[in-house]
């Protein structure tokens, strides 16, 4: 590491923000870098936003499917997402504290917050652009089915919706309602319905007719 | 910049991880990495060529040093070559990096959970 300085830790009593030494340094550089000139940030926002789906929300899908087809894993994932997660091999180890959420024909499910180190990107991908805004936070709790329109989705007005808001603790990941007309298919084809929107709540799966066959 | 200079960058500099649709990044911040690599190549700050000669001076670095070279760790050669070139090339020093990396550290401390992290001139002063 090209770095010697001390690190010195603080007392963490999880209410405030935390960054890891590695994020800590690549804002370090993006400030300066952005202060002197050097980098615009909605271009570096452009680049990231291009492989945002790319890797996590595969690996999210999957688990989404499992959950879809195996009612023992599904069960697993509810009581503990981080460890039923861990138990396949084909996904990226998850960090503690993932929690999934189940939507209903009930209740609805919404995740905020990805301020600092509580998005699940191992299973989410890289956080949206959208999703890191004030606004977004902000509105998501205040107005739900505002934001949710905003999305493309509209609930019947009899479903509850949820907001969960993570903290430096807790991490959620939505395990929305399986489409209607999708009997008998394979996990792999199952999970070319989950979209990462969907995972945070603020979409719904593909419908089986979306697919190309 | 776009795709086809993220794809250029992957070909031009040996190691980045990818698929067929391009570079493949495991966290967050290794994307922001590599955007800004990006962003200073196109402001002409470094060629390619000498990118991936600094880089692999850093990747052979940190092997002498114990790193177990799984490809785990390339980011963190990625994050050390950005810090190398700039203080290089005398865009920011290394004292100017220290500075900023602490400033964020105090932002973050005094941030409640769940609210945007943002740098203030207060952060300077610890």
């Amino acid at each position: 590491m090209a770095h010697d300085h001390d690190h010195h830790h603080h007392d963490h009593d999880h209410d405030h923000s935390e960054l890891s030494e590695t994020q800590l340094r690549v804002r370090a550089l993006e400030t300066i870098l952005t202060e002197k000139g050097y980098v615009d940030p909605k271009a570096l926002d452009a680049i990231v936003e291009m492989y945002e789906t790319k890797i996590g929300p595969r690996n999210g899908a999957a688990v989404i499917a499992k959950a879809w087809t195996d009612p023992a894993f599904k069960k697993a994932l509810l009581d503990d997402a981080t460890k039923a997660v861990n138990t396949l091999g084909h996904v990226a180890r998850v960090g503690d504290h993932l929690i999934a959420v189940e939507n209903t024909p009930q209740r609805h499910n919404m995740v905020v917050c990805t301020l600092c180190s509580c998005y699940p990107w191992e299973v989410l991908g890289l956080p949206p652009v959208w999703y890191k805004a004030a606004p977004y936070r902000s509105r998501a709790v205040k107005d739900p089915r505002g934001v949710l329109a905003d999305f493309g989705v509209t609930l019947p007005k009899d479903i509850e919706i949820r907001v969960w808001d993570s903290t430096a603790e807790t991490r959620f990941l939505v395990l929305p309602m399986r489409p209607a007309g999708t009997d008998g298919w394979s996990e792999d084809k199952l999970a070319e319905l989950v979209t990462r929107d969907s995972m945070i709540g603020t979409g719904l799966p593909k419908n089986p007719t979306e697919l190309k066959s | 910049m776009d795709s086809a200079a993220a794809l250029k960058a992957a070909h031009a500099v040996p190691g980045v991880p990818q698929d067929d649709d391009g570079p493949v990044f495991k966290e967050p911040w290794q994307a922001q990495a590599f955007a800004i690599a990006l962003a200073l190549h196109e402001r002409g700050v470094f060629t390619w060529n000498e990118w991936a000669a600094t880089l692999g001076d850093e990747i052979k670095r940190a092997q002498a040093a114990g790193d177990p070279d799984t490809g785990e760790t390339y980011y963190m050669h990625w994050l050390a070559t950005l810090e190398r070139l700039v203080a290089e090339k005398g865009v920011a020093s290394r004292e100017m990096l220290t500075e900023y990396r602490d400033a964020w550290d105090h932002a973050c401390d005094r941030t409640p959970h769940g609210k945007p992290i943002e740098l203030t001139p207060a952060d300077f002063a610890h």
